[in-house]
């Protein structure tokens, strides 16, 4: 073996990762050629000092916090009657067909993904500089500020005689869609309306919450609704109602 | 009106994103700050990262979760280093310009390469970012080099070659500092 494979294998060889016959080649190389073994050495003390030096950087506790402590805990409670809720799909599938039970699945992925993505599109919106492309509370602006960015025509409706300013707007994507956000206030905190076209019929007003977090969708017209807030779950649903109520009112 | 709580499940099973993700906070912060090299920047980086993590955790599909996240944050890192920075543009990494040299290390910068914290913590974040990033995988993560050629999207080849050149340039940093230490207390 030539010394310019063994200084390159020798690595290999230090991290375990060469195979019997190869490590048996570049240990005896090593046995004849001083320069590397002695460059194997260095390697080896190398690693060791790194490994004493505990270089290694562990999450600030803050961040910890945020990623681990109350996501972990809080929903686990709720989550036993879902499994046991799925037990009994699950026997009841066997029961009945296969092809159906395959579709309920099917359609409790979709209710899983469409909030979760809703949520941290939210939280995403919340980080600075993200929350909104066009600013102003006259719904005469946001509403045409959309045409040419969008291929379809957003609702937009005023609510403030309700409580429910409108701020702003911004283009976003959501399940693999671009889709309109509209931005509303409620007191201080802020709600997100998520926007877009779809085939289907209408569906079911459905509400979900995660870690203070409340989405709630439904689909009117072709069009299909997402809001999302950390306002109680009460004055999203009031929102709602508001806003289909106007948009129901031309 | 029912309301239950959604949670985010992967593809694979029911696993669920703590029980799967989460523990790898620590992993992906020790490689977001030696991309970094600042606490706050990497902060960020992991924040951003969880957050496309959870985003597309519906489509994990199983294997190695660690390796998911750690290939996540090193995206991360690098397009938001991408939309910041102008420096990103001047380091484009020449493989040839950091080929192995074959340096012959004195006895004496041998034997001083027992190395001191601050000097490797400096020596380590002196790297270019292609070889500090295969270096901290494998020596602090302690990754395979198949483990850390799907986090890198590099052939094996390329993660060894790369782990021999970052160490090469370890010990001559390291053997450079005290040398000069020693030509003062002669002095």
């Amino acid at each position: 073996m030539m010394c310019d494979d063994a200084r390159l294998l020798l690595h290999a060889y230090l991290d375990n990762e060469l195979d019997a016959a190869q490590s048996v080649t570049i240990a005896r190389h090593m046995q004849n050629c001083a320069d590397c073994a002695a460059s194997y050495a260095d390697c080896t003390r190398l690693r060791e000092g790194i490994v004493r030096a505990s270089l290694y950087r562990r999450a600030p506790d803050a961040l910890r916090k945020q990623w681990s402590a109350d996501k972990a805990s809080a929903p686990q409670a709720r989550r036993r009657p879902a499994a046991l809720a799925i037990a009994a799909g699950f026997a009841a599938a066997l029961i009945v067909t296969t092809p159906l039970w395959l579709y309920v699945t099917h359609r409790a992925n979709d209710a899983n993904s469409w909030a979760a993505e809703a949520i941290s599109s939210h939280i995403r919106s919340m980080q600075p500089q993200h929350l909104m492309d066009v600013v102003s509370t006259d719904q005469h602006t946001v509403k045409p500020w959309f045409a040419g960015k969008l291929d379809f025509s957003p609702r937009v409706e005023d609510l403030a005689n309700e409580g429910f300013p409108l701020v702003g707007g911004r283009l976003d994507a959501l399940d693999g869609h671009s889709v309109a956000a509209l931005i509303y206030k409620r007191h201080l905190h802020v709600i997100n309306l998520y926007q877009w076209p779809i085939s289907s019929a209408d569906a079911k007003q459905q509400a979900t919450q995660w870690n203070g977090y409340t989405a709630i969708q439904w689909t009117a017209g072709d069009m299909h609704f997402v809001a999302v807030s950390d306002v109680s779950e009460n004055e999203l649903q009031q929102f709602v109602q508001t806003f289909r109520n106007d948009a129901a009112t031309p | 009106m029912p309301s239950d709580v959604r949670h985010p499940r992967s593809a694979y099973g029911n696993a669920s994103f703590e029980a799967c993700v989460v523990p790898y906070l620590d992993a992906a912060y020790n490689l977001a700050r030696w991309l970094a090299r600042d606490d706050a920047d990497a902060q960020d980086v992991v924040q951003e990262s969880m957050l496309r993590a959870f985003r597309y955790f519906h489509s994990f599909h199983g294997g190695d979760a660690r390796v998911w996240l750690l290939a996540i944050v090193r995206n991360t890192f690098y397009s938001l280093r991408a939309k910041t920075a102008a420096d990103a543009a001047h380091e484009t990494f020449d493989e040839e310009a950091h080929a192995l040299v074959d340096e012959q290390s004195s006895p004496e910068a041998r034997a001083l390469l027992s190395v001191d914290i601050e000097a490797l913590q400096a020596a380590l974040e002196n790297l270019p970012h292609p070889l500090r990033e295969t270096i901290v995988l494998r020596e602090l993560e302690e990754c395979s080099y198949k483990e850390i050629a799907a986090i890198t999207g590099q052939k094996i080849g390329t993660v060894m070659s790369r782990l021999a050149r970052a160490r090469e340039r370890l010990k001559a940093e390291l053997s450079r500092y005290p040398t000069e230490a020693r030509r003062h207390d002669v002095r």
